[in-house]
């Protein structure tokens, strides 16, 4: 299948382009920009005018729920939301039912996803058995199976001496490990930001120092050990400030933020709104500005949507017994957009955080235009207008706390190795 | 937001989840229906029939007497038809949803729920899902609210101080978990009272709590000075376990009201607590039945309120 879209406002971060022009898939791969994509035969042609091409994103963190939590959602469902929000490449965290411990789990997980031909799918295992803190697993036969990185989800070690172990191993053969940075004991009992918001309504608090404290024993660790660290879901601006430090100082480490802190804070839980409790908990509006400063900045690497579907029973209770998550996948891109038009960032640059930086990150070879890579694009609308109703998301997942708003940027067409996966 | 859910079109009260939100009119017409309603407690025939054929179904997700008693009292002399129903050992335990246990209950021709629960919030998720003609009260949710005591608080003070314009109020101990010190002070911020304290030791005054208003203080010999009202808070005797306090004893001796404290405070100020008291740990058995004392009266205005809360919600 050869494919060619035409007259499109291409915009490719990795080589700073934002201009109109051509390009042709084939074989899987980007073929051809411009001249000379137009003037090679293709089986097919799309006619992208008003369209931006630019290449598919990358998600760090989206859960397909599989195996264990398929009453939340199942690979198909989250699998048809990845490429209807223009995901071409997912990255998994372990916490799933059994968590991905075993190379079992993540050959099974992987066929079933290549089976479906959709997203590529890039399993992160667990760091420790049943992500339980204590013993390491067989990192080099869960990476054999394809896990590309190591993680405990969003439950911290609280052991040091276990982090320590888990970093020297990981660093023996150069695999990245991905954490998140909280205290166990700091975080117990919290729901909320331990600030005005959650004094008003009674909710018990997570201290910012949960998150720095945390994050202050992971960068010695990594000083420690030179393990590559990649530091999940920032939700702070002290915490933001310990990582442009640690990036001045040359740690191999880098960091991420989920989409919906660039735009939510505390003040949003006013209502005691089940669809607000996210993990990490939305901060105080100093926080959200200092995280989406530092994304702009580069301090923090790339955006992700944390995606986390759940059924609406997990969200049909008081705040703090409400399952903590939202579903992201078909919000990654018009958040990142409205993101950018709000710090007024050119397009490129808005766009390289989900897919050239999010690619980097990830050690993979997509997130770019350049003839010969995957050929893994996004049809995109950046004008287009649509509302998040439960019926406009095609994840199983309808628990965001978008629902009811209209957000700019809308999907049109994903490509996968080639393939046009989905089409509207 | 808070407010338009507990209000009507008309600013009429539709449900009552927080004080919160409510405008200073709608706190002193109530505080105003209940002192109409006191003159029928204090008769013989107790009773009117503001809500006769109306049901009020009292649900208690948390264990309760005082409160719970007071509230159907109060339906009672309402000349409503009042269903206890005490759920910490029905269905919740059996994995009903709150959302099903209300739904079945609106099934059986509910009007009123009178709700108490652990988690903060929860009564606002019940308004959200209630039909059209059901109305709402909170009766304590977690660590936020508790309208009803802070609306009889308020209706003391102004029974023994008239204004509240030239106040200084002490709020005292276990602010941190206290759904009554945070409905109190919203309803003092409210009605304009100049100076609201919060006194207690670090480990039990929330983050930013004087975001809410007030002023804090850590010693209460301080704090107590020139007071009008001191209300004393509840310890739970749990507040030792998760290192907040080493023992009662100490905190007695630092946050206990005693009359050698109390004399710092204006000769004519008041003393108040919620109930149930602990007394030698909150508070002095020579303060609680002392002449400052009105915490006995605040039961019984107790009663007035709930009577005047329930009744407007019915007229809305």
């Amino acid at each position: 299948m050869r494919l060619l879209i035409r007259n499109a406002r291409i915009v490719d971060p990795a080589s700073a382009r934002d201009a109109m022009g051509d390009l042709l898939l084939a074989d899987g791969k980007i073929a051809a920009l411009d001249d000379a994509a137009k003037a090679a035969g293709a089986d097919r042609v799309l006619d992208a005018r008003g369209l931006v091409l630019a290449p598919g994103l990358i998600d760090l963190s989206a859960r397909l729920r599989e195996p264990g939590f398929e009453y939340k959602a199942t690979l198909e469902s989250e699998m048809d939301a990845a490429v209807a929000g223009g995901v071409t490449s997912l990255a998994c965290p372990p916490d799933t039912d059994p968590p991905l411990d075993e190379p079992g789990l993540v050959d099974m997980l992987r066929r079933r996803a290549k089976v479906l031909s959709r997203a590529r799918v890039y399993p992160v295992g667990a760091l420790t058995v049943k992500l339980a803190g204590e013993r390491l697993t067989e990192m080099a036969e869960l990476a054999e199976s394809g896990c590309v990185a190591f993680s405990q989800a969003n439950v911290p070690v609280a052991d040091t001496q276990v982090l320590w172990r888990a970093l020297q191993y990981a660093a023996t053969f150069g695999f990245p490990v991905w954490l998140r940075a909280e205290d166990l004991w700091l975080a117990k009992g919290g729901v909320a930001h331990d600030g005005e918001v959650a004094t008003r309504l009674g909710l018990q608090g997570i201290p910012p120092f949960a998150e720095t404290i945390a994050l202050g024993t992971i960068l010695e660790l990594v000083r420690a050990t030179g393990a590559r660290v990649h530091i999940c879901r920032l939700s702070t601006a002290a915490a933001v400030e310990m990582m442009r430090r640690a990036k001045a100082e040359g740690l191999p480490v880098s960091c991420d933020v989920g989409v919906h802190h660039l735009h939510l804070s505390e003040i949003d839980l006013a209502d005691f709104g089940a669809h607000f409790r996210l993990e990490p908990p939305l901060r105080s509006r100093r926080d959200r500005e200092a995280l989406a400063g530092a994304l702009a900045d580069g301090t923090i690497d790339c955006a992700c949507s944390d995606h986390a579907p759940m059924d609406e029973d997990q969200k049909h209770v008081p705040f703090a017994e409400a399952e903590a998550g939202a579903t992201g996948l078909e919000l990654l891109l018009p958040l990142t957009l409205k993101w950018g038009e709000e710090r007024k960032l050119p397009l490129a640059k808005v766009l390289a955080r989900v897919t050239s930086d999010a690619a980097r990150v990830l050690g993979v070879a997509s997130g770019r235009l350049a003839p010969g890579a995957p050929g893994d694009v996004v049809l995109f609308d950046p004008q287009a207008a649509w509302r998040v109703t439960p019926q406009a998301l095609k994840s199983q997942g309808k628990n965001s706390p978008f629902l009811g708003y209209e957000l700019t940027g809308c999907v049109r067409a994903t490509v996968v190795a080639g393939n046009l996966v989905y089409e509207r | 937001m808070a407010s338009n859910l507990q209000l009507n079109a008309n600013g009429e009260l539709r449900h009552l989840l927080s004080i919160e939100g409510l405008p200073r009119e709608v706190l002193l017409r109530i505080l105003d229906t209940a002192a109409s309603f006191v003159g029928v407690t204090e008769r013989e025939v107790k009773k009117v029939p503001l809500l006769r054929g109306k049901s009020v179904f009292n649900l208690f997700f948390e264990p309760s007497t005082r409160t719970r008693t007071t509230f159907e009292i109060a339906a009672k002399r309402l000349s409503a038809d009042v269903i206890n129903l005490n759920i910490a050992a029905s269905s919740q335990t059996k994995g009903e949803s709150l959302l099903d246990t209300v739904a079945n209950l609106s099934a059986m021709q509910a009007d009123l729920f009178v709700m108490r629960h652990a988690s903060s919030g929860a009564p606002f998720l019940i308004a959200h899902h209630v039909k059209p003609h059901e109305h709402v009260i909170n009766a304590g949710d977690g660590r936020h609210a508790h309208p009803t005591q802070g609306l009889l608080d308020l209706y003391t003070i102004r029974h023994y101080k008239k204004e509240f314009s030239n106040l200084t109020v002490a709020i005292v101990g276990d602010v941190l978990h206290s759904r009554v010190a945070r409905s109190l002070i919203h309803g003092l911020t409210t009605l304009g009272a100049p100076e609201v304290r919060v006194i207690g030791p670090r480990t039990l005054l929330p983050t930013g709590v004087e975001s809410l208003g007030v002023r804090s203080f850590l010693d209460m010999r301080e704090g107590l000075k020139g007071c009008d009202v001191i209300v004393m808070l509840r310890l739970q005797s749990e507040r030792m376990r998760g290192a907040l306090l080493p023992s009662a004893q100490e905190f007695f001796k630092h946050y206990g009201l005693t009359p050698e404290k109390l004399a710092l405070a204006r000769p004519d100020a008041i003393v108040m607590h919620p109930g149930p008291m602990n007394r030698g740990v909150e508070i002095d058995s020579n303060v609680a039945d002392g002449p400052h004392s009105v915490i006995l009266p605040q039961v019984t205005f107790g009663i007035a309120v709930r009577m005047a809360v329930m009744s407007m919600i019915a007229e809305s």
